[in-house]
């Protein structure tokens, strides 16, 4: 009640001062953290008039466990692909207002109609990678492109491996690495990666998220890592290098959508169609240092981001990505024991 | 109003407060300890106790008929059972010392030394636990200093290690220790101590018949103060150890976020709480004289 009263008050103070940039009202953007670019917010209030707030998480889980509670008040999210579906299944999504969100044609063609999103009804690219491994070449020059980089280092890199703790990435890498489809349930499959995790757990130093400054000191000399990070590991220190493993590796793209429940539905559709102009997406790649989904964003583009080998995947390796996806319940459950005895 | 009706008027507020904030979610979290897990987080209202078998056992891969004990579990039980006594033992050692100190000050100086105890408190948690990471790191002041003095030649791996836990939680715990250790060590007569003495005792036998006994109940009090809070560790593990080394937390944690597996979170909470429990039992009888009395026939 009383947030209430302060809330009218505000808004007869705002009224009766005639204060045209609360005219246009806020708006609440919940995304990875430190994702979103400050000079893009302020490009975005300065010609919306609209103000911005941000809140930042750390995984899918905690986004969709927070907004799925309900009295969260954003209006914007940035979820994973493979947690798209399940957001918009449940509803909690909004369909993107064409009248509004007109930039839609600027989306590339590869990722105009994607099957986490059929014909973009609730989403646009937000920025897309991959995760690899990635290694200090002062302490080991041999090859990159591969998986066992972390499941079998070479000497010098075993006790200074760091691998981020996201399971379902390790586990994609893993089971291709020893033959199997990402998501399976073949126990043949599943009892090799199990034993070869932990063989090679031995050889990990943490599994973090990892600082750059980790790396530029010298505490971790290799691991797996997704893409951008890499890129910015690289122009800290440029020993390092970013490997795309063989036998397979993930894709995954975040993807901007407005909230079922949204408070300002109005301001977050202007803001979609924002970032849909590849100059404004090019900021958001500039900050984090991946690449984004929009055509003709790529002379917005820093310099080193361009032919950037972090962002651009070789052509003889590029089918060896694939589109993380979401395991069934029973499988998650199998890959989260195996996970949880690399942890013990 | 009687003053037994005051009081109780007195007690409400703190009674509703516990009942909202600590029976209520409790009672959430046992009766989804006995759910099934629904997709991508969350429960579904069906009847399971599928959640308190995994907390120790688990199925076979390849014939779910053979039942097994849940060796990540257990490892990680262990650790933090083991981690939160070591905590404790070390808190005593590094504890007792200090609070004797302080208590043996002359009156007027006590408070500043206790003072000085409390600094830790005024920074972040976090911030502290950041600040050890950079003392402990391979290229961070310790094994600097040493690798400059020429005492080793490679530096020491500590950060992301259980000792680096230990080292994190014993430093985070230790007033805990030392403050209800002064409170009954400023209690203790010391007339006693020099009757002690005049009885031609040792020092040894000084402390153990005059010193440790009358300690006894902040010596204890201590411990649970100690015990508790490291066994539940979340943040100290989590930065320190590296997430390689995890406790009972971070575990409950993961099946909250990535294992999407909610009844088994709290079915694991609720064994935390088991382990809390019993650690008070223990306190209690080592308190109570009448218990202890008859401890001794």
């Amino acid at each position: 009640m009383v947030v209430r009263a302060a809330y009218t008050f505000a808004l007869v103070l705002a009224v009766a001062c005639g204060a045209p940039v609360h005219a246009a009202g806020t708006l609440n953007i919940y995304n990875w953290g430190n994702y979103t670019p400050p000079a893009l917010i302020q490009k975005f209030e300065e010609q919306t008039g609209i103000r911005v707030t941000i809140t930042e998480y750390d995984s899918n889980d905690t986004a969709l466990a927070r907004v799925r509670r309900g009295g969260h008040g954003f209006d914007i999210v940035v979820p994973s692909n493979s947690y798209l579906h399940f957001w918009i299944d449940q509803d909690l999504l909004m369909p993107l207002d064409r009248a509004v969100v007109r930039g839609l044609d600027n989306i590339d063609p590869r990722w105009r109609d994607v099957d986490f999103d059929p014909g973009r009804r609730y989403s646009v690219p937000w920025l897309w990678g991959t995760t690899g491994v990635i290694v200090d070449t002062s302490v080991w020059d041999g090859d990159i492109d591969t998986a066992d980089i972390f499941l079998d280092p070479p000497e010098p890199l075993r006790g200074r491996i760091n691998v981020i703790p996201q399971m379902s990435d390790v586990m994609h890498l893993a089971v291709r690495a020893a033959g199997g489809e990402p998501c399976t349930d073949d126990r043949e499959v599943l009892q090799a990666v199990r034993a070869q995790l932990d063989r090679a757990r031995h050889h990990w130093i943490a599994i973090d998220y990892g600082t750059i400054d980790g790396f530029v000191a010298g505490d971790i000399a290799a691991g797996v890592y997704w893409n951008g990070a890499a890129l910015r590991v690289r122009l800290a220190r440029d020993d390092f290098r970013f490997g795309y493993p063989q036998t397979g590796f993930p894709i995954w793209m975040d993807n901007a959508a407005v909230l079922a429940d949204a408070r300002n539905p109005e301001a977050a559709m202007k803001f979609i169609d924002f970032i849909l102009e590849p100059e404004h997406a090019a900021m958001i790649s500039n900050f984090a240092r991946y690449a984004n989904g929009i055509a003709g964003s790529e002379r917005y583009l820093d310099e080193v981001m361009r032919d950037a080998p972090e962002i651009r995947v070789p052509d003889e390796l590029a089918d060896a990505g694939r589109f993380s996806v979401a395991c069934p319940r029973e499988v998650h459950a199998l890959y989260m024991r195996i996970w949880t005895e690399v942890l013990r | 109003m009687t003053a037994a009706q005051r009081r109780w008027l007195l007690l409400a507020p703190a009674v509703a407060i516990l009942a909202c904030v600590a029976a209520g979610p409790l009672l959430v979290m046992l009766v989804y300890s006995f759910l099934e897990p629904g997709e991508f987080g969350g429960v579904r209202p069906a009847f399971s106790l599928d959640a308190w078998f995994s907390v120790l056992f688990a199925r076979d891969m390849f014939d779910p008929e053979i039942v097994e004990p849940n060796i990540a579990h257990l490892a990680i039980l262990w650790r933090s059972v083991s981690l939160a006594l070591q905590t404790t033992l070390v808190c005593i050692v590094l504890g007792f010392p200090t609070a004797w100190f302080i208590a043996t000050r002359p009156r007027g100086t006590r408070e500043l030394w206790l003072f000085l105890v409390t600094i830790p408190f005024w920074t972040n948690l976090l911030v502290r636990t950041f600040a050890i990471q950079e003392v402990i790191r391979n290229r961070g002041l310790v094994n600097t200093l040493l690798m400059q003095a020429g005492v080793i030649d490679e530096p020491i791996q500590m950060l992301y290690t259980d000792f680096a836990v230990l080292v994190g939680m014993a430093y985070v715990f230790l007033p805990l220790m030392v403050l209800p250790l002064y409170a009954a060590m400023e209690r203790v007569d010391r007339r006693l101590l020099e009757a002690a003495r005049d009885l031609y005792a040792s020092r040894w036998r000084m402390f153990r018949e005059v010193v440790l006994p009358l300690s006894r109940p902040g010596l204890v009090a201590g411990s649970v103060l100690v015990f508790i809070p490291a066994i539940g560790a979340w943040v100290t593990p989590r930065l320190l150890g590296g997430g390689r080394n995890l406790m009972l937390g971070n575990l409950i944690e993961l099946q909250f976020g990535q294992g999407r597996n909610w009844p088994l979170g709290a079915a694991l909470s609720m064994t935390l709480l088991a382990l809390v429990l019993v650690a008070l039992l223990v306190y209690l009888r080592a308190v109570d004289p009448d218990t202890r009395r008859r401890d001794h026939g």
